[in-house]
Order: structure tokens, then C-alpha cells, then sequence
């Protein structure tokens, strides 16, 4: 391959299992842009123009492979009737939320994304950097899981107790929540969106007994998926998804976000051919890295998951944080470059 | 006992015969059969060291399976909830052994995230302490002339997001000005994910779980 593979063409290769010039690299920046732009985060998230120049100019500046319209996992929440709280060196928190006793679920109304403003926030994003790179760039759009929304909509405790205690009541939310996400999948997908981040951390054993998440959020999953009328990659938002690799396949996504805690090439080896794994440099600790050892753990990465394609280099979590120096991102992006090109002779496999 | 907490002895004890079906029970969410089983071991022993021998035990088992990835944080939190209500009932809220203990508080700091503090406060008082809960979205101000106040000696700080961790360093250093003798915890994500940087806080300890934490309490509790 040249040099002149786009950053869309890299991906698809890799994402049918072959190996493309080099490993994809996908920098998924959220606020991070306000940094760029000299905004506040508050103010940054005011327009769209705002959110799209910033992800250009991150795109240019560290060389990344993707565009990440996302802005915060509360819009999803406000557009409920949720509370959003900022920061000024954070991610918008979601504040209180939406239902605040079980029994309301009854009643919520699933909100349509054309009167959520949030919503159109994020298509219109979408739309603006569609028109910037056509189809040279891949656009991910992203979803919170039905089975995981309720976090936000309800607090984690409670959400808990229905899981465990309120069946009739659990399978109601879910059908308002599966069908609240297919509609903002496929609004993205058409705004202009490659594919789709099904984020969905109650998937992973970590969260929820296996047993359980077959009973629940795997059939959720199964019945949300194939109605997202795009590829949809499911991330578990840092936490372990090796044991659940299977179910994930079975749900109909085509890739997954892995966590720093997973086994990377346990992952890779036993996704082999069915998913592309997405990850899985520390975000947190990336925060505090020098130059070199961002390249040592690039180089780390990519040997254990590079080999035959079906890999892109990523975070474990699916968002740099506002204090990751420039200087790491860079170091990143170089390493990439430096190890990360096929056929990968120069990294020891 | 964990490495990189100050010099705590180890408070692990042999289980007890029912702690297995204890532990069961917990993980299945069935809080008939949890409460039958702690009330028949107890029958025969107060309830302080009915909670010494099968209830502490018990959690801090489950929190060593979660950090071990044998268990999930639903079952966590769900284990917690249950042996708090059942504890309430043998030990309410207020009693004197509850009391005299140290002046503990838990908040979250600057986050609105509190599934780590409603498990760690259920763990707490399912393990018979008394905690303060000061809440979520707790400035470091706030926090600080809150501790001052109420003359807490030992101060839990949860966090999820990694802003707020940082910010605990801040608030520690208050804290530790005003009140040097106050111990704090500091858990979390962002600890877990970087384990050196509960250190960069000034904290006197990192919580890694809900029953680890605990098990640092039992430890700086018996020491102060």
C-alpha cells in the first residue's frame, strides 16, 4: 500500500482482517477540542462549529485516523429530561437524574431525537465534519446501550435494584431504551456517521454476573444491533470484555473497545476473524506518561494485537482526558508510524 | 493486607461455618436466606461480634473476588445493601458500639458519580461502623470546613472521574493543615487505573475496594 491510503480506506482493511499500510489509530478526542479551540468546555459545547473545528484540527495536529463527534455521555440523558452539570477540566457530568422512583418508567416518554436539542447538537456536528472529509475519514457516532442508559436515567444503585428486583419493570425501560437508540443510531448514521459506538460497560463481568447479562442486556443488545443500519463496534468503557467476547459476536457487532485490564492479544486471538479490537493504551496513567514510554507502550499494543489486521489502536475508553499532554499524543502518534507500519517486521512478535 | 497500604496488620480470620453459605446467598441476591443464616450464627453471640466473625469476613471475601474478577460490582453493591439492612436491624443506627467509634465521613468529591459511596457506605455499616455521608458534588471548600467542623478523624473521598481525584490532592492538603491527626482514604476508577497516583494525593491510604476499605479502617480504627 502507499502512502496515500485515506484514513476510511486503512480502517475498512483492517476491519475485514487484513493488514493495510499501518495499524489504524484512533485518538478519541471529546473536550479535549475546547483546549485546542481556547474555549472553555462549557463554551465549547455551545455550537457545533466549535465541536467540528475542533476535531479538525485535532485530526491534523496528532494525525489520527478517526472523527469523533461525541461530546458527552449526559446528552444522551438530557435529552430525557436529565440534568447536565460542567466542568472545567472534565467531562459534563450527568447531575440528577430523570427518574427518580421506579414506578415512573411507566410513564417516560422516549424523546424524539428531532425535539432533542442535544440530539441535533450531535447531528448537526456530524453533518459539518461529513462535509469536511466526505468519505476519507471514518465518523464514529455513538450510542449508549439500552441495557446501560439506565445509570444516567436512574443512578447506578437504582438501576441495580430494578436490575435485581423489578423484572416487569427492568423489560419496560428496556423496550422505551431499545427503541430511544436504534431511532439515534440511525439519525447519525444518517447524518452522515461511518458507524456506530454501542457503549455498553454493564456487558462486561465486571459489572454484572454473566449469567444475569445473558438474561438481560445480552438479549437487548441482540434485538438492538441488527436495527442500527450501519456497523456498530460495542466498547465496555474500561472495563474487562475477554469473557464476553462470544456473546458480543452473537449480538451482531463488528467490533469492540478493550480495556487495559483485558489481556490484549487473549483478546486478539480469541476474537480472531469475527470482531476488530479496539484499544487499549491507559488513559489514565497516559496523563502522566513521557514520550518514551508512550512509544514503548504503542510498540506493546501493537505487538500483541497488530499481527493480520483486525486491530486499531485506541484508548481503553473511548475519551483523552483534558490532562494528557500534548507531547504524549505526539509520541503516540509517531509511534504508530515508527511501529505500527505492515508487514510489522520491526516489532517482535 | 495490601502493599500499599501503611503498615496495617492482617484482619483476615478463618471464615466461619456458615460464612460459605453466607457468601451464597450474597452473590444470588437473596436476602431471606442471607438473613436467616446471619441470625441463626448469632443467636448465641452479640451482635458486634456476630459482625466480626461472619459479616466482615463475608464481604471482605467478596471484595477480594471482585478485585480478583470473580464476581461482578452488581453483586457487590447488592451484597452490601442486604447485610446493611440486616446489620440495622441487630445493630440500629446510633447504639452505643456504633458511637464510640472514630468520627468517620464519606463524600464525593466535585462528581456526581456515588455508586462507590453507597457501596462503601453499605459495606460500612453492614460492618457496624458509623459513617457521615456528606454527599456528592462536594466542593473542596465545602469539604474542608466540613471536616473541620465536625472533627472527623477518619475522611473517605470517592471519586470516579479523574478531575476529582485530582482535586483530592487539594483538599487533602487543607485537611492535613488544619487537622494533621485526620486520616484519609481515597478511592476509585482513576486510582485503579493508576496506581501511584492515590500517593501523588497526600492520602494516607487507597481503598481498592469497598471491603479492603473496610479492612484499612478495622486497621486505623484499632490504632487511633
Amino acid at each position: 500500500m502507499t502512502g496515500e491510503v485515506t484514513p476510511a480506506e486503512r480502517t475498512a482493511v483492517t476491519m475485514g482482517f487484513e493488514e493495510p499500510d499501518r495499524v489504524p489509530l484512533f485518538l478519541l478526542f471529546t473536550i479535549y477540542g475546547a483546549k485546542e479551540l481556547g474555549l472553555s468546555i462549557r463554551e465549547y459545547f455551545s455550537k457545533p462549529e466549535y465541536v467540528a473545528a475542533g476535531q479538525m484540527r485535532l485530526l491534523k495536529k496528532f494525525g489520527g485516523d478517526c472523527l469523533n463527534p461525541f461530546c458527552y455521555a449526559a446528552s444522551e440523558v438530557e435529552a430525557w429530561g436529565g440534568e447536565v452539570i460542567f466542568s472545567d477540566d472534565g467531562p459534563p457530568n450527568a447531575g440528577r437524574p430523570p427518574i427518580r422512583r421506579a414506578e415512573e418508567i411507566e410513564s417516560i416518554e422516549v424523546p424524539l431525537v428531532e425535539e432533542s436539542p442535544s440530539l441535533l447538537f450531535g447531528l448537526r456536528t456530524i453533518e459539518l465534519l461529513k462535509r469536511e472529509v466526505g468519505d476519507d475519514v471514518p465518523i464514529m457516532g455513538s450510542v449508549i446501550s439500552p441495557f446501560s442508559l439506565p445509570i444516567l436515567q436512574m443512578g447506578f444503585g437504582a438501576y441495580i435494584e430494578l436490575l435485581y428486583g423489578e423484572p416487569d419493570l427492568f423489560w419496560t425501560l428496556m423496550k422505551k431504551n431499545e427503541e430511544f437508540c436504534i431511532r439515534w443510531a440511525n439519525a447519525q448514521l444518517e447524518a452522515g456517521a461511518t458507524a456506530i459506538g454501542y457503549a455498553d460497560p454493564l456487558a462486561s463481568p465486571d459489572m454484572t454476573p454473566g449469567d444475569l447479562y445473558r438474561r438481560t442486556g445480552f438479549i437487548v443488545a441482540k434485538r438492538t444491533i441488527p436495527r442500527i443500519r450501519g456497523g456498530v463496534a460495542t466498547s465496555l468503557a474500561s472495563a474487562r470484555a475477554l469473557p464476553v467476547i462470544d456473546d458480543l459476536v452473537e449480538t451482531g457487532s463488528i467490533g469492540v473497545g478493550v480495556s487495559t485490564f483485558d489481556d490484549l492479544a487473549a483478546v486478539k486471538r480469541q476474537c480472531a476473524g469475527r470482531l476488530t479490537v479496539l484499544g487499549n493504551l491507559n488513559a489514565i496513567e497516559m496523563c502522566r506518561w513521557t514520550p518514551a514510554q508512550a512509544e514503548a507502550e504503542v510498540k506493546k499494543a501493537i505487538t500483541a494485537a497488530g499481527p493480520g489486521g483486525g486491530f486499531v489502536l485506541s484508548d481503553n475508553h473511548g475519551e483523552i482526558p483534558w490532562q494528557v499532554p500534548e507531547s504524549v499524543l505526539l509520541a503516540i502518534s509517531a509511534a504508530v508510524r515508527k511501529w505500527g507500519e505492515y508487514p510489522l517486521d520491526r516489532v517482535s512478535i | 493486607m495490601r502493599s500499599d497500604s501503611p503498615d496495617l496488620p492482617d484482619w483476615n480470620v478463618s471464615p466461619s461455618p456458615p460464612a460459605g453459605e453466607l457468601e451464597e446467598a450474597l452473590l444470588a441476591v437473596d436476602p431471606v436466606r442471607a438473613g436467616r443464616i446471619i441470625r441463626d450464627a448469632c443467636a448465641a453471640s452479640s451482635p458486634v461480634s456476630c459482625i466480626e466473625v461472619l459479616v466482615i469476613p463475608v464481604l471482605e471475601e467478596i471484595g477480594r473476588d471482585w478485585e480478583q474478577g470473580r464476581v461482578a460490582l452488581s453483586q457487590v453493591y447488592m451484597s452490601g445493601r442486604i447485610c446493611e439492612e440486616i446489620v440495622n436491624t441487630m445493630l440500629p443506627p446510633g447504639c452505643p458500639e456504633r458511637t464510640s467509634q472514630p468520627k468517620m465521613a464519606i463524600a464525593v468529591l466535585e462528581d456526581h458519580h456515588t455508586l462507590g459511596k453507597r457501596i462503601l457506605l453499605a459495606v460500612l455499616r453492614a460492618g457496624g461502623y458509623e459513617v457521615t455521608d456528606y454527599g456528592s458534588g462536594v466542593t473542596v471548600d465545602g469539604l474542608v470546613e466540613r471536616v473541620t467542623r465536625d472533627g472527623i478523624e477518619i475522611l473517605l473521598i470517592s471519586t470516579l472521574m479523574l478531575p476529582a481525584a485530582l482535586r483530592a490532592k487539594e483538599a487533602i492538603a487543607c485537611i492535613k493543615e488544619t487537622m494533621p491527626e485526620t486520616r484519609v482514604i481515597v478511592g476509585g476508577a482513576p486510582f485503579r487505573f493508576d496506581p501511584n497516583l492515590w500517593r501523588e494525593t497526600g492520602a494516607d491510604a487507597m481503598g481498592h475496594s469497598a471491603s479492603d476499605t473496610l479492612a484499612t479502617i478495622r486497621a486505623m480504627a484499632g490504632a487511633s
